[in-house]
């Protein structure tokens, strides 16, 4: 099972509902092939970082709306498709998050396990004090000579 | 030991700097988020370097990705002029 997250931006000049009647468009065409539409995120009208320009408009505005999907990976192509085809889309972004959200999983798992041993790393850097003191001693020599010269 | 380094004597601080992820214990830097990029991301559009922002390196990595994910999202701009 992947997860993915399909951000589009929409024309501002396009209205509400037929914003929504592109969601549910895509959200059929992903159902119809086995995968399914787990959360819809409409972020609204927002002011672009740079202009984009279709065609003959120049847009500094986009509504945008996030999918997240859950499927096999192979109803992605048919959803970019269309995405590329419907005209009041101004710019489209798909990305594979199941990866990166298992590798925070398992950041999060380490950093209990680390808690439950005891919290050690922080106690081991404790212990390489007499290091960072040396390193110390040298800055402030070089200092010294520094204003020695000057 | 970690505490910010006090004044010395050459007139400037130096303060050891610590990835700011890693204390906010952040497992994921989403690119959606620009609140948190826009402070990596100065206003010429440029990343800052981990080594004046003290950024951990796989924080950075996940972190030049999402800015380079906004970028393509107009979240973030490519260049200023």
């Amino acid at each position: 099972m992947r997860v993915y997250e399909l951000l589009f931006i929409v024309m501002p000049t396009e209205a509400d509902e037929a914003v929504d009647a592109l969601i549910e468009q895509l959200r059929g065409v992903a159902e119809e092939r086995g995968a399914s539409v787990t959360k819809i995120d409409k972020m609204g009208r927002r002011r672009l970082a740079y202009e984009i320009r279709v065609s003959p408009t120049t847009y500094t505005d986009g509504n945008y709306v996030v999918l997240t999907i859950e499927g096999s990976g192979s109803e992605i192509a048919e959803l970019e498709r269309r995405l590329r085809v419907t005209e009041s889309v101004i710019r489209h972004i798909t990305i594979r998050i199941d990866e990166d959200l298992k590798r925070a999983e398992k950041f999060k798992a380490k950093r209990a396990a680390r808690l439950a041993a005891g919290g050690g790393r922080r106690r081991d850097r404790g212990s390489a004090g007499p290091a960072e003191v040396f390193v110390e001693a040298a800055d402030d020599a070089t200092t010294e000579d520094e204003e020695e010269v000057s | 030991m970690a505490t910010p380094r006090a004044r010395r004597k050459g007139g400037f601080i130096r303060r050891r700097r610590v990835c700011r992820f890693c204390s906010e214990k952040i497992d994921y830097i989403d690119y959606k988020d620009i609140k948190v990029l826009s402070a990596f991301v100065p206003e010429r559009g440029k990343i800052i370097p981990r080594r004046i922002s003290g950024t951990c390196a796989t924080h950075q990595r996940m972190l030049a990705q999402a800015v380079k994910r906004a970028r393509n999202a107009a979240f973030l701009p490519y260049t200023t002029d």
